[in-house]
């Protein structure tokens, strides 16, 4: 521990000596733009689907009424037959399904998760210029590793006030404290020739489902 | 992993047998040129891209002047939110750091998130050497390690192999680290990830302790950022109870919305997309959701001496995207393991001598690995002027001396006495061209330079000659 402590010391001493002729450096100009769409809810919703979509997210338009029934065959389409039902998630979302429902309350080991097909979630927000889902772990969309380990997916984003148009807008809105996951279309890899390819290790299958009111 | 950098000869040697592997060319030509072309368009579509490449300039200017403040205010507040933070002066205390921590979890296999400051210190052979496996996840990574291979880009490990190779590495190697590839397995890019899947997530399911680098670390709120495209460094992140990130000094930001900047920035310029699939966001350890236990290794190892130089230091602004190798001339001809080091390329040039020092062969050679064409300095979202800090770095070089710099320093005196000379200038001038049909097409000593090049012919007459006779 002690070598430890000595290092810190002589790290920062090292690093103190190193700019103590530096000129000043100010903090950072932001005269880079808030938004790159403009303020309007139905384009900047259209850009969000547009970009999902892009990166092989596949997008649905569902009102709350319409909601059951979509989820319920999104899950059989894929032959989904157990699904992961995070803390909050509104019990509405999977009145309709026949899926077995596996809550998290053991919580699921690595291996139990494994064996569950598919997870419906809801999100913090959606950024439109980039095509993102952020989930900060909240009511209904579960500890970090649910929306990983099963192949499927399927978020929720209520629609206007979980999205925003760009990241500079996304920021404010999120809480550093929470553990933040950010997704952008499914799991890729472009590693072999730089070919991209869908669905390495997290979910294979992201379906997201833009709810109106 | 058996490879390793140490020893490599300097870059024109290595680069010589690299320009000769028709293989490895047209790989990686084909790899940087579909790679550039698509960064392009991710970047025009952002009308503030320069306002955005200024605004990073300036946070990372900014954090570097004001290191020591920033760590002193992230290291409380990875504390604060239930982490443990070490210092580690160099590489051979940053590995015995993470082998205890490591050990005291009881465990004697790990996976790792892809990380370039653990390449750079070695970590996986410091751990083998202390009875622990280390997995690579990263597809790439996974691929140079079974192929007990050297990594050869920032970003895509593996650019140096093609589809057919990756899948000879899968069917012969795989068995001995694991799941086996499964038979008949094709040279499909679908089916070879596929395979990658299946082999690694009996690792993950299983994993106790897992190993990261990190893109960022937000001094005001604690938080570590890792960017990733598979969900390999999401699996890390969170199944495992014991996560020990090893994370350099310099990848400090001071505030969360300085992240605003580089979340536009860093996809865009590496992997040309709006924004990578995953990128995962933790600060400290939270209840009942990832590790329960959180080890950050602030890492200096020869940073704190690029940060000394006055010109040099703008190297420490990297977020390590990679634009600037899909984009050299150089490095498309002469592949990523010439520069002989974990990064290569223009950055490579720039940052592994300041780092390790100028004394050693490769490490004198690598300022000169540039045509300073100036296109890095172009596609660099923090704007590091790489040329400046080539030419600097030469100046260096030049002056701790060797045998080719004393020649060239004796060759600059003669040229700069003759110049102020006038008469013996032109009497010079005018013997050379008369003797012109006895000069030798490859001057003695001068073979480094005419090995690839030939010695223009003076001209019948100099130009002195010939103005006399045309223009007075």
């Amino acid at each position: 521990m002690s070598t430890e402590t000595g290092s810190r010391d002589r790290i920062l001493a090292r690093i103190r000596a190193a700019v103590a002729d530096a000129p000043d450096a100010p903090e950072a100009a932001r005269d880079y733009l808030d938004s790159h769409t403009p303020d309007d809810p139905a384009a900047i919703l259209d850009l969000l689907h547009e970009n999902l979509a892009d990166y092989r997210a596949i997008v649905h338009r569902a009102s709350e009424a319409e909601l059951p029934a979509l989820v319920a065959q999104l899950l059989a389409d894929r032959g989904a037959r157990s699904v992961a039902v995070p803390d909050g998630l509104p019990a509405a979302w999977l009145a309709a399904a026949d899926a077995d429902q596996r809550t998290d309350d053991g919580p699921l080991s690595p291996y139990e998760l494994d064996a569950v097909d598919a997870v419906v979630t809801g999100c913090a927000l959606a950024i439109a210029e980039t095509g993102t889902i952020v989930l900060d772990a909240g009511p209904g969309q579960g500890r970090r590793a649910l929306t990983l380990v099963p192949d499927l997916h399927i978020c929720v984003v209520r629609t206007p006030d979980q999205v925003v148009a760009s990241v500079p807008q996304a920021m404010p809105r999120l809480d550093p404290t929470r553990p933040l996951t950010w997704i952008s279309g499914p799991s890729a890899t472009s590693d072999i020739e730089l070919d991209r390819v869908e669905g390495v290790h997290g979910p294979r299958t992201l379906e997201v489902v833009l709810l109106q009111d | 992993m058996s490879g390793t950098y140490l020893g490599m000869p300097s870059f024109p040697k290595a680069a010589k047998d690299a320009v000769h592997n028709v293989t490895l060319r047209a790989n990686l030509r084909h790899a940087t040129h579909t790679i550039r072309d698509k960064r392009a368009k991710a970047v025009a579509e952002l009308d503030d891209w320069a306002l955005l490449r200024e605004a990073g300039k300036q946070i990372k200017d900014h954090t570097l002047r004001h290191l020591d403040r920033h760590l002193e205010q992230l290291e409380s507040a990875v504390t604060a939110a239930g982490g443990t933070v070490h210092w580690a002066a160099d590489a051979e205390e940053a590995n015995r750091i993470v082998a205890g921590l490591v050990k005291a979890t009881g465990e004697s296999e790990v996976v790792k998130v892809k990380s370039m400051a653990t390449q750079e210190i070695g970590l996986n052979e410091a751990l083998e050497a202390e009875g622990i496996s280390a997995y690579e996840t990263d597809l790439a990574e996974l691929i140079v390690q079974l192929g007990e291979d050297l990594p050869s880009h920032i970003l895509v490990p593996a650019i140096h192999r093609n589809r057919g190779e990756i899948r000879d590495i899968f069917e012969q190697r795989m068995e001995s680290w694991g799941r086996p590839a499964p038979d008949g397995l094709s040279d499909s890019p679908a089916e070879l990830a596929e395979a990658a899947r299946l082999h690694l997530r009996e690792k993950f399911l299983r994993a106790k302790v897992g190993i990261s680098g990190a893109n960022f670390m937000v001094a005001e709120t604690g938080t570590l950022v890792v960017f990733e495209s598979e969900g390999n460094g999401r699996m890390c992140l969170t199944l495992p109870e014991t996560l020990i990130s090893v994370v350099g000094i310099e990848k400090t930001v001071p505030t969360w919305r300085d992240l605003e900047v580089f979340l536009q920035t860093l996809p865009r310029s590496s992997t040309a997309e709006r924004m990578n699939p995953y990128t995962s966001m933790w600060t400290g350890t939270a209840d009942a959701d990832g590790p329960r236990t959180f080890h950050l290794v602030l890492l200096d190892n020869g940073r704190t001496d690029a940060l000394a130089d006055e010109v040099g230091r703008q190297a420490l602004r990297c977020i390590r995207c990679s634009a600037c190798l899909n984009v050299c001339p150089v490095y498309e001809r002469a592949g990523g393991h010439a520069y002989g080091s974990v990064y290569p390329g223009p950055i490579g040039a720039i940052l592994s001598p300041q780092l390790r020092g100028i004394q050693s062969e490769i490490d004198a050679s690598l300022p000169y690995a540039s045509s300073l064409c100036g296109a890095c300095y172009e596609v660099c979202p923090v704007a590091i002027d790489i040329p400046e800090v080539l030419v600097h770095l030469r100046e260096k070089v030049a002056d701790q001396g060797g045998k080719g710099h004393r020649l060239e320093k004796a060759a600059i005196k003669a040229a700069g006495w003759i110049l102020d000379h006038p008469a013996a200038l032109a009497a010079g001038e005018k013997a050379a061209s008369k003797t012109r049909g006895l000069h030798p097409r490859k001057p003695p000593g001068a073979g480094a330079w005419t090995a690839d090049r030939e010695l223009p012919e003076l001209p019948a007459q100099s130009f002195r000659d010939w103005w006399k006779k045309n223009r007075t």
